[in-house]
């Protein structure tokens, strides 16, 4: 589904990704794991379209397509979706209003028309009581003053929501307490299906113990150093980073 | 994004842009005594009038042109201007709809503002201004009923002249600028409204401003009255057709509220901007200003400002009555080259007046915008609160915000708050809508709007659909 192929990115004349490769099946949940500044969000943010990155080799495609030729938003419509680790804070914009006007240009780009507006109301209510979350989010402007929790949630109701192919999480996980965790845990694993791929970024195993991925790459200095099965988490958990490196640097 | 991309994102035509051709009888260009004399002839004035129009004059040749806003525009030649233009026959002025030259009403369409379907549908009655001469005036009748007083400032100077000698120029003296100065002397038409005590006007009250003869400054005079208890929703809406020559508009607006009276004054202002180099927008010199003459009476400004050249406007609220309130809530849009100073003031003369500000600016291509607020909080006006929320959003990297607050605060019982912020348009929040798959375009007039909602939920419901719409008109662009 996704094809990552010695994909080299620089930020201002500094190499982030220095030739990284990455297979991605569908069904198949991958996390992207590895030390501060190795590269991880800088992957996601990529695939995802976001600017100020300089791709200077390397392909990325998505169902055969060059995903590095489309849109920001072609990408997301072809249903390549980012959970942000940040989620920016719009005022003045209704969270509803938002999820209304993502769903409807998705819809577009299937040429579906817009969805109408008691079957809107009808999926969100049952989207939004899945994520526990009040109704009341819906009316307020999108993440404002939103607790860090309260965004999370949000990213995931956005993921619900739009049902992408595939689903990029960045350090979903950060910022949560353990309920939290776990209701974004819960939304995540709703959203696994035979069609459906994920790829979570994060720093920390303990997501993992609740998303259980298929396989696992730790990523150093700008490429999977090593890769393996949900037992490598765990291992990185007990051992650390430290003699990933040591092992990539031999 | 590129700053590039970002400038053709907010490129757009100006969209009402055409010019009717209607016989006008129209002044040759030039200013003096015998000008003023014309008008008010032509507008069968009686002597008083023309003698106040004279003193006006006489005081405004002694003033020089204000110099202290942030704006740049080469001295306007008031020789060059022509200061009377009416549509064809003047005296035999249509009695309904069906008798106004098509061609006006064609005009109208293409604006998206059917007069009569508009009327009816919405029930507002509307004054029409078309150039100088109000041709239409619908629903007076039903108005008149409820005892409110609705017509040109002209019909009022001849039939309610004990009414406009006591408050034509008691909120806006004659000299009290420049530009008001000149509107007092040559101004040929504008609205006039009179709520008498405990009235609630019973519809909201629209005003189409237009400009359309070559050449022809307008100089429009507005007057609202509102006596004890009594309230009244005033919308005026403004759109000009595309020209080349500069435009000079110079209007006044005064309001008077009594006690307990509550006045809500709203604009949505659209007037040609000018081409991509600033050629040929319109010049707007404005002075608008309501009185809180009465104690708890209140004066309520919202305005949407997206076009002109020039703007130099500051509604403004003297708030003299016992706990009076004024307010002020705004949303002006510069684009392309266009420049804006505009702002308010608030002078808190009574005890116990509240006053609040609401600003927000917009500012795209290689616009200029400055936000320009005086708060004066004199020695009586115990207990006197103000809050000031000022907001710049910039849009590129080629524009400029400017915030110039006073503050004169001679009291010490007086509250006064005020915060003010500068941002760009977040190239991080249209990163996340676009990654939602909302299209760049969509994701601007989004986020823009949801910046200006502070001050759409203050206009009236179906201003609030107009704003926003053209709001995104104003900053539509050739996305992909």
């Amino acid at each position: 589904m996704l094809e990552v192929k010695d994909l080299h990115v620089s930020v201002d004349g500094n190499e982030i990704l220095k030739g990284l490769s990455l297979t991605i099946n569908a069904g198949e949940v991958h996390a992207i794991m590895g030390p501060n500044g190795s590269g991880k969000s800088t992957l996601s943010s990529v695939i995802a379209g976001k600017e100020d990155y300089e791709i200077t080799s390397g392909s990325v495609t998505f169902d055969g397509k060059d995903v590095l030729a489309m849109d920001i938003e072609e990408r997301a419509r072809a249903g390549l979706l980012l959970g942000f680790q940040y989620p920016v804070e719009i005022p003045g914009v209704k969270n509803i209003y938002l999820l209304k006007a993502a769903l409807n240009a998705k819809r577009e780009a299937l040429g579906l028309g817009e969805m109408p507006a008691p079957e809107f109301m009808k999926l969100i209510k049952e989207k939004i009581a899945a994520m526990k979350m009040d109704a009341s989010f819906l009316q307020r402007a999108v993440n404002e003053g939103f607790s860090g929790g309260e965004k999370k949630r949000n990213e995931i109701l956005q993921m619900i929501v739009l049902e992408p192919r595939l689903a990029m999480l960045d350090e979903i996980d950060s910022g949560l307490d353990i309920d939290a965790m776990k209701v974004v845990a819960d939304g995540v694993n709703s959203l696994r299906s035979e069609e459906r791929s994920m790829l979570l970024v994060t720093h920390y195993q303990r997501l993992l113990d609740y998303i259980v991925p298929d396989r696992v790459h730790v990523l150093v200095d700008g490429r999977i150093a090593k890769s393996g099965d949900a037992e490598l988490a765990r291992e990185l958990e007990v051992r650390g980073y430290d003699w990933v490196l040591e092992e990539s640097a031999a | 994004m590129s700053t590039q991309e970002m400038e053709q994102l907010v490129q757009r035509e100006y969209k009402d842009g055409f010019v009717t051709n209607i016989e006008s009888e129209t002044l040759p260009p030039g200013l003096d005594e015998n000008t003023i004399a014309f008008i008010s002839n032509k507008k069968g004035e009686p002597e008083w009038m023309l003698e106040w129009r004279l003193k006006a004059y006489r005081q405004w040749l002694k003033m020089t042109p204000p110099s202290w806003a942030h704006l740049d525009y080469p001295p306007i030649d008031y020789q060059a201007i022509s200061y009377f233009s009416a549509p064809k026959r003047p005296e035999d002025r249509p009695q309904s709809l069906d008798e106004v030259d098509p061609k006006l009403l064609e005009t109208y369409e293409k604006l998206g503002i059917p007069l009569h379907e508009r009327a009816a549908l919405a029930g507002v009655a509307v004054d029409a201004v078309f150039d100088s001469v109000s041709v239409v005036t619908t629903f007076k009748a039903e108005l008149l009923e409820a005892g409110v007083v609705f017509c040109s400032i002209s019909e009022a100077i001849r039939d309610y002249p004990e009414l406009v000698k006591r408050y034509l120029g008691s909120v806006v003296p004659q000299a009290d600028n420049y530009f008001a100065a000149l509107n007092s002397a040559v101004f040929t038409d504008g609205s006039f409204v009179y709520v008498p005590e405990g009235v609630v006007c019973p519809m909201e009250l629209s005003t189409y401003f237009r400009i359309n003869a070559e050449n022809t400054g307008q100089f429009e005079r507005t007057l609202i009255i509102c006596e004890d208890r009594a309230q009244v929703s005033y919308l005026e809406g403004c759109t000009a057709p595309m020209r080349d020559e500069n435009q000079l508009h110079a209007a006044v607006v005064e309001l008077v509220a009594l006690e307990d009276a509550y006045i809500k004054y709203s604009t949505v202002q659209n007037w040609y901007p000018g081409d991509e180099n600033g050629v040929g927008g319109i010049y707007n010199f404005v002075t608008k200003r309501g009185d809180c003459r009465g104690d708890r009476s209140r004066i309520s400004w919202t305005q949407v400002e997206t076009g002109s050249a020039i703007t130099w406007k500051y509604p403004s609220c003297v708030l003299r009555g016992k706990d009076s309130i004024g307010e002020f809530y705004s949303v002006a849009v510069t684009n392309g080259r266009q420049q804006a100073d505009t702002g308010t003031k608030m002078i808190h003369i009574g005890e116990g007046t509240r006053s609040t500000i609401v600003s927000k600016g917009i500012s795209a291509g290689r616009a200029e915008q400055a936000y320009r607020g005086q708060v004066k909080v004199g020695p009586r006006a115990k207990g006197a609160r103000n809050f000031t929320q000022c907001d710049s959003l910039l849009i590129g990297d080629q524009c400029g915000a400017h915030t110039f607050p006073y503050m004169e605060i001679g009291n010490s019982t007086a509250q006064v708050e005020h915060e003010a912020t500068t941002s760009k348009i977040g190239e991080d929040q249209l990163f996340y809508c676009r990654a939602r798959g909302i299209s760049e375009e969509d994701a601007v007039n989004m986020i823009v709007n949801g910046f200006c909602k502070d001050v759409f939920q203050e206009l009236p419901m179906e201003f609030a659909v107009e704003a926003e719409a053209l709001l995104n008109v104003t900053l539509e662009g050739a996305v992909g």
